[in-house]
């Protein structure tokens, strides 16, 4: 499992600058302890493999040989059976701390991965609508001592972008430049606008970072630990994003969803094991921008489709619980003819846990970070 | 108004050291349309794409027969590869893995040498554009072949026939999964039907030609469109690699294969196609080529990657004239942005870390570096060759790469470059000649309170001038 890179637009602003101008309404007064983690699966993650309709009498012949390694698995509420490869999610589930919701989709209704993303990742209602994400708005509704945003990687991904400066770190395996060199740097770019504020961004995410061996950095449990150790402490972030690639299959599925199921299994596990009593304020969204056709096609794989699956996962979820408006894969039950049909918002449930969470007034936040849905939100998600 | 700094930053790859700057910066630009190589010496050696999926080929029965040999053993078929390491066998993919690595150093080479670096810009933009992205096992060989064969011979022709070429080149058919799509209608699909076994169609490089190789994605196509397309692309496969007989086709490269497509007339946009058999799939590719939509797609992000993050719209609406009334000739396209006053004025562009990479390393007077400290360096730096995990490619604005962490590794590269190159440069008279006319005072006072020489270029290589262009 990799950590992506961008895709999307935007022009960026001069950070500091605009996040000194920036209404900052604080819903809540007292600086926060708790902690969110958006993991995005990047190429549509097929939710009809992860979290299987066993019981739904369509899915067997839909899904062809696919259904191989689902068909016999035991079954949670009566319909649905966990990925084998998910483990450890599978043990959150049991401990109430997993949540799973199926057939939810964002507002976009059309089949394009770069689309698709940005409307996840801005909120908004269609592509390109917004320039910026949801993160960066729910960093502006945290108190200022707690809006510490990070992207697990060398650059901001769309869903963090906003007026709202946030960190960005991922390991390296170049040599570390002098102090001295930091120092020259630090005035040559001290007049430069944007420069300036990436540069004191990355000094300080550096000073926090120290001590992480990068070199092991490998794989989902690797990942995990370093995104855990970025979020430690008094000072850790508290709004965290991490992209994960390589959901699109189109052919060959059943390895490649197995070896990415693992990867994502991993890190949450690892995320859970490193945090340690943090683990308990920490909520952590995993989702995707639309789900897979609900046949198996031609080449042992899926297509685009629009329904999938988003998992919560973390201390303060109330889970045990899957969450689902069954639509049925039956024929004349598919979007399209073809597709699962969605019928739970995506922003809904976001905003909803998020709110939570964050103990935020969800009447206020929720049409804040996703304005481009009408679904108002969900209640219930998070331990009261 | 055109600057020499500008043709040597934004056209070019940025100056090389010793390179006097061009007294006439239009004339140095559009003699380089006719200048370019398509084949210069550093890519000579590298492998073509024949060999390669015949490596490809080798290393998928290589794996097969270790997980045959793990199943027996009763081992996992990953400490059977690790015995065979041990004992000297490199393992599945790894000759592939070799020539990725000399293809990017060669990749390297040829920007690093050129005395027409507006061309090679080119080249990488029309790379990127038809991204094959080596995170899928089957483009690691052969990314750097698709850049070599498909694209630099035909970037300066039309773009019917580069867009042709891209498709049809067996990386982009694997990456796609167009190679294995099977039309249920045709002979061996209608076989395998009655057998019971499930060979069909997969729509996904139907899709991705038409949302991002040429019209652009809400551009009025529609679902039935992709599947349509689908069905007419089905036989466009790659020989060599297939189990059947039937499918091996003429050895290792594209070729057509009759029993795996779909019969029958399509209906694409409203246009219906008639012709039998591969003519099918590639009259659509040269409507699609030529239609109103690609004209704007594509003058959008010329316009993006030559003027400005937002392109302007009057650039735009230019490029896409000079597109139509030309068929989609190329050349005319660029003679128009040389003539854009939008590229010579306006505030910079921040450079990719290819860009950048490539700049410093042009100015210290690097002509080549070994493929696996430079495939190191990219990634190190975020932008892997040929791997942007998507076949969008890599986008093209400040607000992908101007990350903060993104900053911090440039300088910690700045430095080791500078630290390697000779004492012999000296920065102070290195900067005016990349920069003429343009040099801020706080670089130039930078360097000269400089501790070192080499400390003074890495101030160079690091300076906001460096990381724009």
């Amino acid at each position: 499992m990799l950590f992506a890179r961008r895709q999307m637009l935007v022009a960026t602003t001069a950070a500091t600058t605009a996040a000194l101008f920036a209404p900052r309404i604080a819903f809540a007064k007292a600086a926060t302890d708790r902690r969110l983690v958006f993991v995005i699966q990047r190429g549509a993650a097929d939710g009809l493999a992860t979290l299987a309709p066993t019981g739904d009498p369509a899915y067997a012949a839909l899904r062809g040989d696919l259904a191989a390694d689902l068909i016999d698995r035991p079954k949670l509420g009566g319909m649905f059976a966990l990925h084998p490869a998910l483990t450890q999610l599978s043990g959150m589930y049991s401990a109430k701390q997993a949540l799973f919701a199926h057939a939810v989709a964002s507002p976009y209704r059309d089949r394009s991965h770069f689309d698709g993303q940005n409307v996840l990742e801005t909120g908004g209602a269609l592509p390109y609508d917004r320039q910026d994400g949801w993160m960066n708005r729910l960093l502006a509704l945290l108190p200022a001592d707690s809006a510490r945003g990070l992207a697990v990687s060398a650059t901001i991904p769309t869903a963090l972008r906003g007026p709202v400066q946030v960190a960005s770190y991922a390991p390296s395996a170049l040599p570390d430049a002098s102090a001295d060199l930091l120092q020259r740097v630090s005035s040559l770019y001290a007049d430069d606008p944007q420069l300036h504020g990436l540069w004191e961004e990355a000094l300080q995410t550096r000073a926090m970072a120290s001590g992480f061996d990068a070199a092991g950095a490998k794989g989902g449990a690797a990942a995990g630990k370093l995104i855990a150790s970025l979020m430690a402490g008094e000072q850790g972030a508290r709004v965290v994003m991490v992209e994960t690639t390589g959901w699109d299959t189109h052919a060959g599925q059943r390895g490649r969803l197995n070896a990415q199921l693992t990867g994502l299994d991993a890190l949450l596990a690892a995320l859970r094991d490193n945090l340690g009593p943090a683990w308990s304020d920490t909520l952590v969204v995993v989702a995707t921008e639309f789900g897979r056709t609900a046949a198996v096609n031609g080449t042992g794989g899926t297509d685009h489709g629009t329904g999938s699956l988003a998992m919560l996962a973390g201390g303060t979820v109330l889970g045990g619980r899957i969450l689902s408006d069954w639509p049925g894969l039956a024929p004349a039950s598919l979007y399209e003819n073809r597709d699962l049909k969605p019928t739970t918002s995506l922003d809904a449930l976001i905003g909803g846990a998020v709110a939570a969470h964050f103990t935020l007034d969800p009447a206020i936040a929720v049409p804040r970070l996703f304005p481009g849905s009408s679904s108002g939100n969900l209640s219930g998600l998070i331990r009261g | 108004m055109a600057s020499s700094a500008r043709a040597l930053n934004r056209f070019g790859l940025g100056a090389a050291l010793g390179d006097a700057p061009p007294s006439d910066p239009k004339l140095w630009l559009s003699a380089q349309l006719d200048q370019f190589n398509p084949r210069p010496a550093a890519i000579a050696g590298v492998l073509p794409s024949g060999k390669l999926i015949e490596m490809l080929r080798d290393s998928r029965e290589e794996r097969k027969e270790l997980k045959a040999e793990a199943k027996q053993a009763g081992t996992d078929p990953k400490d059977m590869k690790q015995k065979g390491k041990q004992a000297g066998m490199p393992g599945p993919y790894a000759d592939l893995r070799e020539a990725y690595v000399a293809a990017v150093g060669a990749r390297t080479a040829v920007a690093l040498s050129t005395q027409t670096p507006f061309a090679e810009r080119l080249v990488h933009f029309w790379s990127n554009h038809f991204a094959v992205s080596v995170d899928k096992i089957v483009t690691v060989g052969l990314a750097g072949a698709f850049e070599f064969e498909a694209i630099r011979p035909h970037v300066m022709g039309t773009f019917a026939e580069l867009l042709s070429a891209a498709e049809r080149h067996p990386a982009m058919l694997l990456y796609l999964d167009q190679a294995q799509s099977v039309g249920p209608g045709s002979s061996l699909g209608a076989r395998a039907a009655q057998r019971g076994k499930e060979r069909g169609l997969n729509e996904n490089l139907a899709r991705e030609i038409m949302e991002l190789h040429t019209l652009g994605v809400r551009s009025g196509y529609s679902q039935a469109d992709v599947t349509e397309f689908a069905r007419a692309l089905t036989g466009w496969t790659v020989g060599g690699l297939a189990k059947q007989p039937i499918l091996q086709g003429p050895g290792p490269q594209y070729w057509f294969a009759a029993p795996i497509h779909e019969p029958g007339t399509r209906t694409v946009m409203g246009k219906s196609y008639s012709q039998p058999g591969e003519g099918q799939a590639q009259a659509i590719l040269n409507a699609l080529a030529v239609h109103p939509a690609t004209a704007r797609h594509l003058a959008t992000k010329l316009a993006r990657h030559f003027a400005a993050d937002d392109p302007p719209p009057a650039l735009v609406a230019r490029l896409e004239q000079a597109f139509l009334q030309s068929q989609g000739d190329l050349p005319t396209v660029y003679r128009a942005l040389i003539e854009a006053p939008e590229v010579w004025s306006g505030p910079p562009k921040f450079r990719t870390p290819w860009e950048w990479t490539i700049a410093a390393l042009r100015a210290t007077g690097i002509k080549a570096v070994p493929g696996k400290s430079a495939a190191g360096a990219f990634q190190q730096l975020g932008q892997p060759v040929w791997k942007p995990g998507s076949p969008a490619g890599y986008d093209d604005i400040a607000a992908s790469w101007a990350g903060p962490d993104a900053v911090y590794r440039r300088v910690e590269l700045a430095q080791r470059i500078a630290e390697r190159s000779a004492q012999s440069i000296d920065a102070r008279t290195l900067g005016p000649a990349l920069f003429p006319g343009s040099l801020s005072p706080a670089t130039t006072t930078a360097m000269t309170r400089a501790e070192s020489g080499p400390q003074a270029l890495a101030l160079l290589l690091a300076s906001p001038e460096m990381m724009r262009r």
